[in-house]
C-alpha cells in the first residue's frame, strides 16, 4: 500500500464520478462510468483486495457498460436540451 | 446519438472486418480463462461468479461483434435456459444433499458418508462443485440479460 498512489487514484475516481453525473450525453456518461469502474478496480487491487478488484473489472467495467449501452440504444430522446 | 441509433437500425454500425477477426480469435481464450478462474476459485482470486461473468462476456462479445443470430447459433436460448436452471440445481442440490446425509445445509464434510474421501478433501471438492453451479447459472443469466435487453425481447435481431 502506497498512500500517495491511493490518494491520486481516489481523486481521479471522485472526478470521474462528478463528471459522469453532470455530463449531458448519456453515451458519454456510460463511457465515463466505465473509466470510473476501472479506476475503482485499480484502487481495490492496490489496496490488496484482489477478489473485489476482479469482480469490479468484470461486472462493473465489462458487463454493466455493455448493458447500459444496450439500454441506451432502446431509448429515444424527447426533450430538446 | 440519434445518428448512432439510426445507423444501428440500418445495421451498418460495428460491421467491421478487423473487429470480427479479433473477436473470433479472442473468444476461445476468454472462455478458457473463464474456466480457469472457476476451477482455481478456491486457490486464487476469482471463483464461480467472476468466472461465470467472464464466460457470459465472451458470448456477449460474440453477439456485439457479429449479430444476435450468430451468438444464438453457438448457444441457443433453450440450452441457455437449461444451463441456468442446472446451475441453480447443482448449488441447491449439493446443499440439500449435505443436509440429507446428516450434516448442516452446505456442510460439505457430510458428503464423506456418500464416498469416503475424508472430510477435509470433501470440503475442498464441495466448494469446487458448488462454484461450478454458480458459474453456470451466472453465465446463463448474463447472456440472457444481454439478449433480452439488446433485442427488445424479440430475440431475432440485436444491437
Amino acid at each position: 500500500m502506497i498512500w500517495e498512489l491511493d490518494l491520486f487514484i481516489l481523486a481521479l475516481v471522485v472526478v470521474c464520478a462528478v463528471v459522469a453525473i453532470n455530463i449531458r450525453d448519456l453515451l458519454g456518461a456510460v463511457v465515463i462510468f466505465g473509466v470510473y469502474s476501472f479506476l475503482m478496480c485499480l484502487l481495490w487491487a492496490e489496496m490488496g483486495a484482489v477478489d473485489v478488484a476482479f469482480t469490479e473489472a468484470t461486472v462493473g467495467a465489462g458487463v454493466s457498460s455493455v448493458l447500459f449501452i444496450a439500454a441506451i440504444f432502446r431509448t429515444t430522446r424527447r426533450s430538446k436540451d | 446519438m440519434k445518428r448512432l441509433q439510426e445507423q444501428a437500425r440500418g445495421r451498418d454500425i460495428g460491421d467491421n472486418l478487423i473487429i470480427r477477426t479479433a473477436v473470433r480469435l479472442l473468444v476461445p481464450f476468454i472462455q478458457l480463462f473463464g474456466l480457469y478462474v472457476i476451477v482455481h476459485g478456491h486457490y486464487s482470486p476469482g471463483g464461480g461468479f467472476q468466472g461465470g461473468v467472464i464466460l457470459g462476456a465472451s458470448f456477449i462479445l460474440l453477439a456485439l461483434a457479429y449479430d444476435l443470430r450468430t451468438s444464438l447459433r453457438f448457444m441457443s436460448e433453450r440450452t441457455n435456459a437449461i444451463l441456468g436452471n442446472a446451475g441453480v440445481l447443482i448449488f441447491t442440490g449439493i446443499a440439500v444433499l449435505c443436509a440429507l446425509l446428516g450434516g448442516l445445509f452446505l456442510d460439505y464434510s457430510a458428503l464423506d458418508r456418500l464416498i469416503s474421501l475424508g472430510p477435509i478433501e470433501w470440503r475442498s471438492l464441495g466448494i469446487f462443485l458448488v462454484e461450478v453451479g454458480v458459474g453456470t447459472a451466472v453465465m446463463s443469466i448474463m447472456v440472457s440479460l444481454f439478449w433480452d435487453l439488446g433485442s427488445g425481447g424479440e430475440m431475432d435481431e440485436g444491437l
